[in-house]
């Protein structure tokens, strides 16, 4: 199957229809909230979560026996919910910096969620094959039921979300401040956590324990790139997220054997990569060259101030000079003196060099300009 | 005393971990004043304002705003963090930061109108930003951040304002346009209450003033107790204040 093939297919095949919704809504969800994340410098919380949910899983498995995934996902959101409340703990009761509790925790729970695992695997029973797909998640295995339970919980994201838009937004930039305008920031706290722990649950079947934090920090690292807006970022961040899904399911359905999970991901990294290439503002590319082109005015205006001092001695100020008089000088280039004969500042006549009537009224005013730019 | 007491503090004693920041502090503000809070670095400024505000958990003591708890009297109260304290490269605009001082009488959920940003613009015009209040947060210069922070606690309207280190990091004409903000404010009665640095300024911005390392050493008027002794007690060096005649 191409992907042509694919795009024909998703509205009329139940199956491949039920799994680019659930990743095109689970990209939004994740999108929406990890910008929450990336704004608290709480990048790594998401991965220390999702590695925190699969002792979970197990252990829900081990108690029911059965591997219905709504069971196993309200175990794995017990135990990342046990592993935020960890780490939290960790942080405020010893000096122990964050990334230190959330490298902690991180592996504490995966090693024991793996131990657990494997300890399964033994076991006589029939139903144990599969749990290991929640390590990098199985897109096919989604149904109907599963992405009406991700629709649910955008929604109720989302009215959250409007509702308290304001707290979230005071809270984010200046926690303390919110505190003293008297909103009750543990319970505004409490509500971004909650919403970011259920979506990286609910993404665990899809992408996977190991790579679900990539679903959360990507698109929100490649919309903080297009918008110094947190409205539009947000909203971006859950554009990014949902095309990464379609994007992904698309492309591991026409390639038979590639996983869905991965793939996603590596979408909406390259979301990220085109974003801080190509951004406007705050993209690589620009940045570099405007700050080129910038050098490239700087040295024209110095050699032509340079050549203005020379001139100014002069009754006339087209007396011509030589251009080795220049060669002592930083910030002069042939290239440069090219340009400014191209702008009929300057003339050249051999090896001798004069400036026009343009290029002393200009090379006056240029002091000028600079004072009015720096105020 | 005829004046009114603007903030009370009473025992006030905040620890991190094991060492007490602040010890059995007694303070009485009263109203009207420019009051400065100063003393060497760890003396516990930043902590003593926080506590006042309830962003920190005090171990004892108690504070009190016109004789009532600081939760009943939130809007008589506006607070000027540390710069330092936030991101600036928070995707907003300097209008918006401005526009977070209404939200307190706002309350929960309830959005910001046309007249929350009325007075926000109000603000920004006050401080002189009216020109930036569109422009990225962190497209900002450090004193033009400090006036959107003042700003913002304008807008809050309030009686009595907190401010920690509104000096730090801007430029002179900046520190000028906030000291005389900080003057008008006195004049039309409020409190203002800053954390300093700066002691050679002291004289010459503030009226009243608190030495303050760990415990009180002092409080009151400017001209009565801003001297030597009391400058020594406070920095353990012999400082000599005599800089200015």
């Amino acid at each position: 199957m191409d992907i042509q093939e694919y795009f024909s297919l998703v509205f009329s095949d139940y199956t491949l229809r039920t799994i680019t919704l659930g990743t095109a809504v689970l990209g939004a969800v994740t999108g929406m909230l990890g910008s929450f994340a990336v704004l608290r410098k709480q990048s790594l919380l998401g991965d220390a979560i999702s590695h925190a949910a699969l002792p979970g899983i197990a252990i829900a498995f081990l108690i029911t026996g059965a591997k219905d995934s709504n069971t196993l996902l309200i175990g794995a959101l017990v135990s990342g919910l046990i592993g935020t409340f960890w780490i939290r703990g960790i942080v405020t009761k010893t000096h122990l910096k964050s990334d230190t509790a959330l490298g902690l925790i991180l592996s504490l729970f995966f090693g024991f969620g793996m131990l657990l695992l494997t300890f399964i695997q033994k076991q006589p029973n029939a139903n144990q094959a599969g749990l290991d797909k929640y390590l990098f998640g199985q897109a096919a295995t989604l149904v109907e039921s599963d992405v009406w339970l991700m629709a649910i919980i955008t929604g109720l994201c989302l009215i959250v979300l409007l509702f308290f838009w304001k707290e979230f937004k005071l809270f984010l930039f200046d926690a303390d401040y919110a505190k003293t305008l008297g909103f009750n920031t543990k319970f505004i706290d409490i509500l971004i956590t909650s919403f970011i722990v259920l979506a990286i649950v609910l993404g665990l079947q899809t992408v996977g324990v190991v790579l679900m934090s990539a679903m959360l920090l990507a698109p929100a690292a490649a919309a903080r790139q297009w918008t110094n807006s947190l409205s539009k970022m947000v909203l971006l961040a859950a554009i990014f997220g949902a095309f990464s899904g379609v994007f992904g399911t698309a492309i591991s359905a026409s390639q038979n054997n590639l996983s869905t999970g991965p793939v996603i991901v590596i979408v909406a990294s390259v979301f990220v990569i085109f974003s801080f290439i190509f951004s406007p503002s705050r993209g690589l590319l620009f940045r570099q060259i405007r700050f080129i082109s910038n050098r490239r005015d700087l040295e024209q205006q110095k050699t032509l101030a340079f050549m203005y001092h020379i001139a100014e001695t002069h009754e006339n100020i087209s007396h011509p000079h030589t251009i080795k008089i220049l060669n002592n000088f930083q910030g002069y280039t042939r290239k440069t003196l090219q340009k400014l004969v191209d702008k009929d500042y300057v003339t050249l006549d051999g090896t001798m060099w004069s400036l026009t009537e343009k290029g002393f009224e200009t090379a006056a005013n240029l002091y000028n300009q600079q004072a009015i730019k720096d105020e | 005393m005829d004046k009114k007491i603007a903030v009370q503090v009473d025992d006030l004693t905040v620890a991190y971990n094991y060492k007490p920041v602040l010890w059995d502090i007694d303070l009485e503000i009263p109203e009207g004043v420019l009051m400065a809070i100063v003393g060497p670095n760890g003396a516990g400024k930043s902590t003593l304002i926080k506590a006042i505000l309830g962003i920190l958990k005090p171990i004892a003591g108690s504070v009190s705003i016109y004789g009532k708890p600081y939760d009943q009297q939130r809007k008589l109260v506006a607070y000027v963090p540390q710069k330092g304290s936030v991101d600036w490269d928070f995707p907003t605009t300097a209008l918006d930061v401005v526009m977070m001082g209404t939200y307190g009488s706002l309350g929960w959920i309830k959005r910001p109108g046309q007249k929350e940003k009325k007075a926000a613009l109000e603000a920004l015009e006050k401080v002189g930003m009216l020109p930036f209040k569109g422009r990225q947060i962190s497209q900002l210069s450090g004193g033009q951040q400090q006036r959107i922070f003042l700003a913002r606690a304008l807008v809050q309207d309030a009686s009595i304002y907190f401010m920690d280190e509104p000096f730090q990091g801007v430029d002179a004409t900046t520190e000028i346009a906030i000291i005389n903000i900080l003057k008008e404010l006195r004049k039309a009665g409020k409190t203002v209450i800053v954390v300093h640095h700066d002691l050679q300024t002291v004289p010459e911005y503030f009226d009243w003033v608190t030495f303050l390392n760990v415990k009180k050493i002092a409080t009151g008027p400017v001209k009565d107790i801003f001297n030597d002794d009391n400058l020594t007690k406070t920095y353990g060096i012999n400082y000599k204040v005599s800089i200015q005649e």
